[in-house]
């Protein structure tokens, strides 16, 4: 039996209110029909080159946009909405941000009070994480790389979080840090986390992690299990399978053409521009994710 | 501790640099100024001989090399001997002292005021960054960084001295009473106004930038994290935005002493308030050159000091100048 889906976000879209020269309102749609869920115990990453707008799912599902920014679509936690209401109170607690580097902690604030005024609890966590009592007495500025992923994650399990979403926690790791960084997250999945893990480096994610969301211009076009990565085959979308053959391993063939940026959105499939396959219906109207194969995909023709 | 004595040495060597710099372009200045004091002591005593009038000159040094006259002014310095003012025919070093009492109560106060408040209003406006109270008070910020000071105090003046009557015309004691009989509030309500003016421009300075700097901090990585973590707006700012702009507030506040040194001038101009910045105004309309040099070096320190003790301050509070890094 498969475990209860803890988040779920369905036909999720993020566009910003912006003000051009002459006063005139604009809104810039930085994801567009997006489509995730993660279940209990569960590694699903969200991979994507960088600079894609993927941290912005993450602070959409937390709730913590700018004020211009206009959310629409359905996200649920538990089965029930996530209203901003409510997850203002579970952010911090039951949902957890493990944010990417020492710039998103307090420069002048000692890091134990910052994972937690309760210093025994902080204490405990630390000791998980190999992490002496010391560390919590000193500055961020004063941590070494290894220390400070570490006491990221910390930030997360101090609160029990049944929801971790890490937003990209391992740029500019070395391998073996790396490694290390996710082993910290296959733990928190085992033990019954969620775990919603938004990367560039699908090589590293597809050891330890059971599902993996293609992320392009702002939406999925496909979620494939992590074992689809075995073969192209069987793999579903053609964006997919060129970020397949972009891994080293494969041969390292990277996809001529760049994302479209935000704003200049084609209509229809955005993958279109670059894609091999395309046909006629693939030039406008939204397309709906379908299940193949255990998988979903955003894509016409699809096999 | 050696690295301590070794930038104190450093300070010390600066403000020495600074005074002898600061003395001899003064001491140039005012030796190219049409000012002669020979005339100017002549004109006050119109009965001196020729023959007195040739000592004069002699012992003045009116015929020496300017090099000889400033060294000689220099070594006079050195032994603490400022001269004697003109206008007040006492010695400068005990005019500057008492005035500088007066002064530093007016400038205490002005600043305390502006650092406070400015602050306070700086962290409101920061809060609310965007919102309609935000762009109101900016603007009335901005309007009174753009009004002179002198305009604003006689304002001060015209409206709460003359049609209110709250306050006094000017001086710093009430006329007419012995100075051991004033009281401590009659000397705060001449306080009052002449603080005012001379804060209204810092005041809004402050302002502005503390709320530049709140809002720097609340749009960054580490308070969207802190969100993330279930913090509310008020403890966002209590354990993280204040912590992070009080520095550099502290600071400016500390480099802030040279604006402070010459509002006083004006402040103290218009309120008759006895204070250095008048002494010095007078000394420069009525050639009163000891004065006016001595003013000026002892502003250079105080200036001076205000810079290093912010530079210290910066040094001591910021963890990440005092704990070494990894
Ligand atoms: S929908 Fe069409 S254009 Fe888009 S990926 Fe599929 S085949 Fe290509």
């Amino acid at each position: 039996m498969e475990n209860e889906v803890v988040l779920s976000v369905s036909g999720l879209s993020v566009s910003f209110r912006m003000y051009t020269k002459g006063l005139e309102r604009r809104e810039l749609k930085v994801i567009s029909n997006l489509n995730i869920n993660v279940r209990k115990g569960e590694i699903l990453a969200v991979a994507g080159s960088s600079g894609s707008g993927k941290s912005l799912l993450a602070h959409a599902i937390l709730g913590i946009l700018p004020k211009n920014a206009v959310v629409e679509g359905d996200i649920r936690y538990l089965g029930e909405p996530l209203t901003k209401k409510r997850v203002a109170k579970l952010r911090g607690g039951e949902i957890a941000l493990v944010p990417q580097s020492v710039e998103y902690l307090d420069p002048l604030m000692k890091v134990g009070r910052q994972v937690s005024p309760d210093e025994s609890a902080v204490e405990k966590v630390f000791a998980r994480y190999k992490l002496d009592k010391s560390v919590g007495k000193l500055f961020p500025f004063q941590l070494s790389g290894g220390m400070m992923r570490r006491v990221l994650c910390a930030t997360a399990v101090i609160s029990g979080a049944k929801l971790i979403i890490a937003d990209e926690p391992t740029p500019g790791m070395s391998k073996e840090l790396a490694d290390r960084a996710m082993k910290h997250f296959r733990d928190l999945a085992n033990e019954g986390a969620a775990v919603i893990l938004i990367t560039h480096d699908i090589d590293l994610a597809l050891g330890y992690t059971d599902r993996i969301a293609v992320f392009y211009a702002g939406t999925t076009v496909e979620t494939a299990l992590a074992s689809d990565f075995d073969s192209e085959d069987k793999l579903r979308h053609p964006y997919t399978k060129a970020l397949w053959r972009a891994i080293p391993k494969n041969g390292f063939r990277p996809t001529e053409g760049t994302q479209p940026y935000a704003g200049s959105l084609p209509d229809g499939c955005l993958f279109a521009p670059r894609c091999e396959l395309k046909g006629e219906k693939c030039a406008c109207g939204a397309i709906e994710p379908r299940n193949i194969r255990g998988g979903e995909v955003c894509c016409h023709y699809a096999a | 501790m050696s690295r301590k004595i070794k930038s104190i040495s450093i300070y010390l060597v600066r403000v020495v640099t600074l005074l002898i710099a600061v003395s001899v372009i003064c001491f140039a200045l005012v030796s190219l100024s049409p000012i002669d004091p020979m005339l100017a002591y002549i004109q006050a005593n119109p009965g001196v001989s020729e023959e007195n009038i040739a000592r004069m000159e002699e012992f003045w040094g009116v015929n020496d090399p300017p090099a000889e006259r400033y060294l000689k002014w220099g070594s006079a310095l050195l032994h603490g001997d400022f001269g004697v003012s003109k206008i007040f025919r006492r010695p400068v070093i005990e005019i500057i002292g008492t005035r500088f009492a007066a002064t530093l109560a007016l400038m205490l106060a002005a600043w305390i005021f502006s650092g406070v408040f400015g602050f306070a209003i700086g962290c409101l406006m920061g809060m609310f960054n965007g919102r309609p109270l935000d762009s109101v008070v900016k603007r009335i910020c901005l309007i009174m960084c753009s009004v002179p000071t002198f305009w604003i105090g006689l304002v001060f003046l015209i409206v709460f001295s003359v049609w209110l009557g709250w306050f006094p015309f000017g001086m710093s004691v009430p006329v007419g009473v012995a100075p051991e009989n004033v009281t401590i509030l009659q000397r705060l309500r001449h306080l009052i106004l002449p603080a005012l003016t001379l804060s209204f421009l810092s005041f809004a300075n402050v302002a502005l930038h503390t709320r530049e700097k709140l809002v720097e901090v609340l749009h960054s990585d580490y308070v969207l994290f802190a969100k993330a973590r279930g913090e509310s707006n008020l403890s966002v700012l209590r354990r993280h935005g204040l912590r992070n702009i009080l520095i550099p507030a502290v600071t400016m506040q500390f480099s802030s002493f040279s604006e402070l040194f010459g509002g006083s001038v004006i402040a103290e101009n218009i309120f008759s308030y006895p204070g250095l910045g008048a002494a010095a105004s007078a000394a420069g309309l009525q050639s009163d050159i000891p004065l006016l040099l001595g003013i000026t070096l002892f502003s250079v320190v105080f200036v001076f000091a205000g810079n290093a003790i912010a530079n210290a301050l910066y040094v001591l509070i910021d963890p990440r100048t005092t704990e070494g890094g990894k």
